[in-house]
């Protein structure tokens, strides 16, 4: 923290206070005093919890990774020894391979549904059918996946879920989805991405929102086309909120947990086992909880590095105003 | 799910037309995407004996509650209940106060390390739960709290995404009503108190609104402190449920599940605008 302190960004903050002891010295050494202590009193239950909660527990999470620890004998030095056997665990591996087939699946999907939906509520109608219509893609959001999940569960059923009823009635053929390899892959990313893809949909509506009209109006008179007009003018005037919603959209996906484990329980075999999925049955079920750490600080690299790379790509393809 | 149709169409409201292909396509949509929850609703109203017909019945011919007071029977959902809006509701009062005074504290008082102490808060939003978790239920543990609710509260406290809304409200409000305030003599505590304060309460209901959504439906952190029947909470309760039943009824399943969804409806419907404002404003202001 000291040498955070030294760095030359700091003047801004300092500048203020230098101006009122210049004027008025024997008022505001006191109150500055005060102004201080508010300022500890205020921070300390959020400082003190974030670094109890999250700042020791990621150490703790890399300490503990280099540990064999059952919780009831004492931990075991163990090295590399952890990252060794998971990395070459077929169960982690074939974990990590899910996340991210489901990831890219999962966040591409919602990304083109929110967005058609999102420029197709922008346009004109009535003003209480565009609100009906917010809410119902909204909705999704405010329920449980757990509970989602289980409902799910029923209409998936191969014999007697509607969805297979459903693509019966257009002449589909029944897919065995929870029973077989990709249609339980399937079944997850559809029931994720109808649960989330209202978050990305909010967020472009406001960014659409923020595209100010005589842009459009301008194209139009240019003669664009409709959806030449999108590709061309809508989608680099929201790429800063693209950008926001795949990187949200992608450091959700990497920790899918309650649909896979309530619809499949990883199966069938490990073809929806998730890396989460694995951390979880590592340590509270297994009860081995180096190797627990140790997925998890792999998972945490995974999304540090897939993040640094969409900003790092970004560059090139995000505009601002 | 989506319905590709959307897009082709919107390019005709250029013309001026009545964009009818485009709103037919949103509503289809629409109702597909609330369709699960209809179909929910209606099989949780149906009879056991009915339950697996298709196609399914939007309104059933013999609607009838039994569904409901069977979960009664199976489950506590009284206690699971309580349990929940106990959880639920100390989180989100403690996030308010927690959030509203860091995010005051960021935005208005001049104190050493403040951008450090900032970035910091702003780093955390990056870390995923499921990597602290370990040595979160170990330090839980050390104290004491695992298969308590207290040891689902109080981890849940702070707030990184809260502060950084309410840092964001307390800098949109006039730096002149603090000083005036002070000019007349009010001590730093009292500017806050008597003028801040009170202008963050919708900012603060956003926060109250997003915490009571998130922890009301949350499932992995239960899962893993929770181990008695008495401390579980209503997700959990309602997947044990599920494991009961195994797939002899659903619709005392789907029954359960719209019992839990109760609340998560009332604050959509109570809360839906602040809840709104708070995804919207995670998106415009990172």
């Amino acid at each position: 923290m000291t040498n955070t302190e030294i760095r030359p960004v700091r003047p801004e903050p300092t500048r203020p206070r230098r101006a009122r002891k210049a004027s008025e010295p024997a008022a505001t050494t006191a109150r500055t005093r005060g102004t201080r202590l508010l300022a500890v009193l205020f921070l300390a239950p959020t400082v003190v919890g974030i670094v109890v909660f999250t700042v020791v527990p990621i150490v703790g999470s890399v300490v503990l990774s280099l540990f064999q620890w059952d919780v009831i004998d004492d931990p075991r030095w163990a090295g590399a020894a952890n990252y060794r056997e998971i990395l070459t665990d077929s169960t982690v591996l074939v974990s990590f391979r899910n996340t991210l087939v489901f990831m890219v699946l999962a966040v591409a999907l919602q990304l083109l549904i929110a967005l058609v939906l999102a420029i197709a509520v922008n346009g004109r109608m009535p003003k209480w059918l565009r609100s009906v219509f917010r809410s119902a893609f909204f909705f999704p959001l405010v329920l449980s996946a757990a509970s989602i999940s289980v409902v799910m569960k029923y209409l998936f059923n191969q014999d007697f879920g509607p969805v297979n009823w459903l693509l019966g009635t257009v002449g589909i053929p029944s897919v065995p989805w929870l029973t077989s390899e990709n249609g339980a892959m399937a079944a997850v990313v559809l029931a994720y991405v109808w649960q989330q893809f209202g978050f990305s949909f909010l967020l472009f509506v406001g960014g659409l929102n923020n595209i100010p009209k005589e842009v459009h109006e301008a194209a139009a008179l240019d003669g664009a086309s409709g959806v030449r007009k999108h590709l061309a003018i809508t989608l680099p005037l929201l790429s800063p909120t693209l950008l926001v919603a795949s990187v949200v959209g992608i450091i959700n996906a990497l920790q899918v947990f309650e649909q896979p484990y309530v619809l499949t329980a990883g199966g069938p075999g490990d073809s929806t086992r998730t890396v989460v999925m694995v951390i979880y049955e590592t340590a509270f079920e297994q009860l081995r909880f180096g190797e627990a750490s140790a997925v998890g600080v792999l998972l945490f690299a995974l999304i540090m590095a897939v993040t640094a790379l969409q900003f790092r790509l970004s560059r090139r393809y995000v505009h601002y105003q | 799910m989506p319905g590709p149709r959307t897009s082709p169409t919107a390019s005709r409201v250029r013309h001026g037309l009545a964009p009818w292909g485009r709103i037919t396509g949103l509503a289809l949509c629409a109702l597909l995407t609330l369709g699960p929850v209809i179909w929910t609703v209606s099989t949780s109203l149906r009879t056991p004996a009915e339950s697996f017909d298709l196609p399914p019945e939007i309104i059933p011919t013999n609607p009838t509650v039994g569904a409901y007071s069977e979960v009664f029977d199976q489950i506590d959902v009284w206690l699971y209940a309580l349990n929940s809006t106990l959880v639920t509701a100390l989180i989100a009062a403690g996030q308010m106060i927690t959030a509203g005074l860091a995010g005051y504290a960021f935005a208005r008082l001049e104190f050493r390390f403040k951008k450090s102490l900032f970035a910091l808060v702003l780093a955390t939003m990056m870390v995923p739960l499921q990597v602290t978790m370990v040595p979160v239920f170990l330090e839980l543990k050390t104290m004491g709290l695992t298969d308590t609710l207290l040891g689902l509260i109080i981890p849940a406290f702070p707030t990184a995404f809260g502060t950084f809304l309410m840092r964001q409200y307390f800098l949109g409000m006039p730096k002149d009503l603090g000083e005036a305030a002070m000019i007349d003599g009010a001590g730093p505590w009292r500017v806050f108190r008597s003028v801040y304060a009170p202008l963050a309460a919708p900012g603060l209901a956003i926060v109250g609104v997003l915490a009571f959504n998130y922890h009301w439906n949350e499932f992995f952190r239960p899962l893993i402190l929770e181990t008695s029947t008495e401390n579980l909470t209503l997700p959990l309760g309602l997947v044990s449920l599920q494991g009961n039943l195994g797939t002899g009824s659903i619709s005392v399943v789907l029954a359960g599940v719209v019992l839990s969804m109760l609340p998560a409806v009332l604050v959509f419907v109570v809360g839906q605008r602040p809840l709104r404002e708070g995804i919207t404003s995670a998106g415009v202001n990172r």
